[in-house]
């Protein structure tokens, strides 16, 4: 067992710590109170290279570690998790999707831009009627011969309006059910493709949320990831990775919380001292702080795992599950904390509770990671 | 046209001081070092000035006075751009050592121009820059606030009591530089982080030099004592408090 970081990892999480304490930090509110996306920093972020962060060199990533993407998107969410799930969803679902599973000519047409950050990626697996239950696609991909033709819609997607790149899950062979969806990579700009409104979210603002809906779309057969058929794996695959990057959120929302109210308890007085002098508040951030450790240590594991090239599909469900759960419990106490500064914009607190909310849902419900871990104990 | 930036490795500036030993040190278990930021801030110009179009700025170079701990600060200089670093095999006695030290790497590789930090925010010295000149007999201007080369040649700005002073300068010189030489310290990209496994960090034996001052001991600043708040219609004991309490009056 060895808990030290490398050197490379600790000047990572620094970057993205400097990066978020000097940059994202100016301007945050304003951008959640408005639902501004964050241009010029998703600019930033992607010269500095963290969106492309774990893509290997030879496609123009980073070529890091998943311990050093953990790091990295707990600094980022600690100030703006709108910024961060721009950050994974670009690397952790698209990037690594394609690297992982996607053909040569594809990795060199799509996944360089998307590493550089020059382009964005958004991954379409919702739709209005399958959210959790994922086989029940809806949208299709009919077989034309040299082309697939996709119709159908997707919900609340992330990146939608600004990403360059989709990776669409349709269903092809409806007989086959889940066996018969592909993954198709899809330019958001090609005839057919259309947004829904710009959804007005409780948290997350400042990421641009949209429905997409596609008709008569024609994409090209060698747009098409793996073979016939392997679309919903690929989802399934690309989401035990995905949750990695959400649950380090999940753990930097809490932990961005937390060291605001530690702050705040140090400075603020009630009946003659410092309120962390009350045994009611330091218990309340003691309960916090064992949370926030539980929680780093299963994001890291789950990372240590995937760059060990184990299996880490159970590990990533459990850090999403209990980082989700307690960024809610902690974002809450944070507020209680603060009291009624906790209540208003100025505090960050508030935000970072609404933002917790998401972790809970997206990227697998904390209800779909313990059906991930429960089957892995019955299938022990 | 070569740069040198001197580089100290410092305690983050938000670190919490302890001391030990008798009050001979301080406990450096859990300390996060950093590049003492007014370096860091003569690094980024640096990195600036090599990177306008058509600079004669061929090669930044940094050094460091201290032991192997000290190295993954160099290397962070290398990630945010440096293209190599030396450090000099020693514990950093004092700022005379120091000073000497790097003169005789000065001295070796010909640097055009050298910058320092106007001070380290550790010991808050202020005396390396101007020892090294004096060390090298070259020129050093303080208190640099702007570094330009426009046409081949250097030209610096001073700030001075209310206005700035513009000075031109013959290279080889010392630039002693202050806030403002560059607004922000860079952030390292993933690309610098990979590159700087690859690039050199010479590791050169110390001169034979002896320092001229020893520490011996410090001291922790007084605990400021609690505010008293004096009631508006009484004012007579505030009088009272700060002539008997804080003898101020």
């Amino acid at each position: 067992m060895n808990f030290e970081f490398t050197e490379e990892q600790v000047m990572i999480q620094q970057a993205a710590r400097d990066y978020a304490q000097r940059e994202l930090i100016k301007d945050v509110i304003e951008r959640d109170d408005n639902a501004i996306f964050p241009t010029e920093h998703v600019k930033a972020l992607a010269e500095l290279g963290f969106l492309g962060m774990l893509v290997s060199p030879e496609y123009d990533g980073g070529g890091m570690d998943t311990v050093s993407y953990v790091l990295a998107m707990e600094e980022i969410s600690k100030v703006d998790a709108s910024a961060s799930v721009i950050m994974s969803v670009n690397n952790s679902l698209v990037c690594y999707g394609i690297e992982a599973y996607a053909n040569e000519e594809q990795k060199q047409k799509y996944l360089k831009p998307l590493a550089r950050g020059e382009k964005i990626g958004a991954f379409l697996l919702s739709e209005p009627e399958a959210g959790s239950d994922a086989t029940s696609q809806r949208t299709t991909a009919e077989d034309k011969g040299d082309y697939y033709l996709l119709n159908g819609t997707k919900n609340w997607i992330t990146n939608a309006n600004s990403a360059g790149t989709y990776l669409v899950i349709a269903q092809t062979h409806p007989e086959k059910k889940h066996r018969g969806i592909n993954c198709l990579i899809v330019d958001r700009h090609a005839e057919g493709v259309s947004l829904g409104p710009h959804e007005n979210k409780m948290g997350m603002r400042s990421s641009d949320t949209h429905s997409v809906m596609f008709t008569d779309v024609k994409v090209p057969k060698a747009d098409r990831i793996g073979e016939d058929g392997f679309g919903f794996k690929f989802a399934m695959k690309t989401l035990d990775g995905g949750r990695i990057g959400i649950a380090s959120q999940a753990l930097g929302i809490a932990s961005g919380a937390f060291e605001r109210s530690v702050q705040y308890a140090k400075e603020r007085k009630a009946f003659g001292t410092e309120i962390i002098n009350h045994q009611v508040i330091a218990f309340k951030l003691a309960d916090m702080a064992v949370k926030i450790e539980n929680a780093r240590n299963l994001c890291l594991k789950a990372a240590w795992l995937k760059d060990q090239g184990k299996p880490y599909g159970l590990m990533s469900a459990m850090a999403k599950q209990y980082a989700a759960d307690i960024a809610m419990e902690v974002t809450t106490e944070a507020v209680q904390i603060h009291g009624g500064y906790g209540y208003v914009k100025e505090y960050h607190v508030e935000r970072l509770m609404r933002e917790a909310k998401l972790t809970q849902i997206y990227e697998g419900t904390s209800e779909i990671q313990k059906i991930v871990i429960s089957r892995s104990l019955l299938n022990d | 046209m070569k740069i040198l930036v001197c580089i100290s490795n410092v305690p983050d500036t938000t670190t919490k001081i302890k001391l030990v030993n008798n009050n001979s040190g301080y406990d450096k278990t859990g300390v996060q070092w950093i590049i003492n930021p007014w370096d860091e801030l003569a690094l980024t110009r640096a990195l600036l000035l090599k990177e306008e179009q058509g600079s004669p700025i061929t090669e930044i170079s940094v050094i460091n006075v201290g032991t192997k701990d000290t190295e993954p600060t160099l290397r962070k200089a290398l990630a945010v751009g440096a293209d190599d670093a030396i450090r000099v095999d020693a514990e950093a006695k004092d700022a005379y050592y120091v000073a000497a030290q790097i003169a005789e790497v000065v001295k070796n590789n010909g640097y055009d121009i050298v910058l320092c930090g106007i001070e380290s925010s550790d010991y808050n010295g202020s005396a390396v820059g101007g020892m090294l000149s004096e060390l090298l007999d070259v020129p050093s201007v303080s208190s640099v606030s702007g570094l330009f080369i426009e046409d081949g040649k250097v030209k610096l700005n001073r700030e001075i009591d209310g206005g700035t002073q513009v000075l031109a300068t013959e290279t080889p010189f010392v630039a002693i530089v202050q806030k403002g030489i560059a607004l922000d310290p860079r952030i390292p990209a993933m690309r610098g982080i990979m590159m700087a496994r690859k690039k050199p960090l010479v590791v050169l034996p110390p001169a034979d030099i002896e320092a001229l001052t020893e520490y011996i001991d410090y001291e922790m600043p007084q605990a400021k004592s609690a505010c008293k708040m004096i009631d508006e219609d009484n004012a007579g004991d505030m009088i009272r408090l700060l002539h008997e309490e804080a003898k101020a009056i």
